[in-house]
């Protein structure tokens, strides 16, 4: 039998955080009901090949794409510090100008024809990724007066189980928006809330070519029983 | 022990990354459909939904049965679905998260079959839920499918596990 501990207190955001307004009608009122240890929930499902695209780790069109071009790597492992091997990891993030490749996006920026704006990859054996992207922009949005959101990169992942299901945001090392920003400053525990902000990284630059960015992730595993690394396909 | 990394909002814009395919129906399949409502009884138009489940003996799944799905601009949402075996004293079940501009970390809920009441009295899982609250978990035939709406907030609230 595996178990997985509860996530400690402050690490993931209230989903009642009234400085984040979308969160009034939507977030549940009512407490929910811890499951047992045996649930479904905690038997998978490993998410890896199958939903592969080609291409996914080059949002650039081969380095084409207008802005500062990066590097965004990193390591996934989970509590136990082993690594999620061969596990899907996809993201999406506005391009340079901070406009999303979609038609919900109503910012008047310009959009950009070699920046795809989404990624998908696998990690390696050893839980590592890479993806070649741009800085993307920060961008206006209506939750209060004058707000903006700082520089993010939208991130999901999915580890051993249902119960290690991760979709989070990556952000900028310095980025001044950073405690404005009532997405990001609703993850309570500082300490938490600093693992989402991502170093620039000297050693993973290109010469001539891409800044570089780590951000490693850590997502829940069982407790007692090693985690078998999923097998390619 | 490592530091778990925090969650955040999937956003408004999340189809740009996370569309997959449609999981076609199959023989044997049935069509589960319903939508997904806020505490003011308005449909949300962005959410994004994903659907595990056992297969046919009750047993997990490692690397498949899992579906995803984003909501149309009414809320509403439509799997095909082979409903899973029983395992143990577990009634079949469906495991459901849901992701939305709003909700800061994705809630997770459970979808049983309404033709399984004498499995429910022994579930070990339902036993935990007011009893109150369960018809919150069960979906309702609809034609020759089945109908589970998704109720936020408010006071047809869906009850949401902590996994
Ligand atoms: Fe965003």
């Amino acid at each position: 039998m595996t178990s997985y501990r509860p996530v400690p207190a402050g690490t993931h955001p209230l989903n009642h955080s009234p400085a984040y307004r979308s969160t009034a009608l939507r977030a549940p009122q009512l407490p929910a009901i811890r499951l047992p240890a045996f649930a479904l929930e905690y038997a998978g499902p490993q998410v890896g090949a199958a939903q592969l695209q080609p291409g996914g780790a080059d949002l650039t069109a081969g380095g084409k794409a207008q802005g500062q071009r990066i590097l965004i790597h990193g390591r996934i492992s989970d509590e136990q510090n082993r690594p999620v091997a061969h596990s899907l990891v996809e993201i999406w993030q506005a391009n340079a100008a901070g406009r999303y490749r979609h038609d919900g996006d109503q910012h008047d920026a310009p959009l950009d024809p070699h920046f795809s704006g989404a990624g998908r990859v696998l990690t390696n054996a050893n839980g590592e990724y890479e993806f070649l992207s741009i800085e993307p922009g920060a961008y206006p949005w209506g939750n209060h007066a004058n707000a903006w959101r700082p520089k993010h990169v939208h991130f999901s992942l999915f580890g051993p189980a249902w119960a290690s299901r991760l979709v989070t945001q990556m952000y900028f090392e310095g980025d001044p928006l950073l405690p404005l920003d009532p997405i990001f400053m609703s993850v309570p525990d500082a300490a938490a809330r600093q693992r989402l902000v991502a170093p620039f990284d000297l050693s993973r630059t290109q010469a001539g070519f891409a800044l570089a960015w780590r951000f490693d992730i850590v997502l829940r595993g069982p407790e007692d029983t090693p985690f078998e690394s999923a097998p390619h396909g | 022990m490592a530091e778990l990394t925090p969650s955040q909002t999937v956003g408004p814009f999340f189809h740009l990354g996370l569309t997959w395919p449609r999981v076609p129906a199959t023989v044997g399949s049935v069509t589960l459909s319903g939508q997904v409502l806020d505490g003011g009884g308005a449909a949300v138009p962005d959410a994004l939904l994903e659907l595990w489940q056992a297969d046919a003996a009750g047993g997990p799944q490692p690397r498949g049965g899992l579906q995803r799905m984003a909501v149309d601009a009414d809320g509403r949402f439509s799997f095909s679905i082979v409903k899973p075996g029983a395992a143990g004293s577990a009634a079949p079940h469906l495991v459901l998260a849901v992701f939305a501009r709003g909700l800061l970390r994705q809630v997770h809920t459970r979808i049983y079959f309404p033709e399984d009441s004498a499995l429910h009295a022994s579930d070990s899982v339902l036993q935990r839920v007011p009893a109150a609250r369960r018809a919150t978990l069960l979906a309702q035939r609809d034609g020759a499918g089945l109908r589970f709406d998704i109720h936020l907030q408010g006071p047809q609230e869906t009850v949401f596990f902590d996994v």
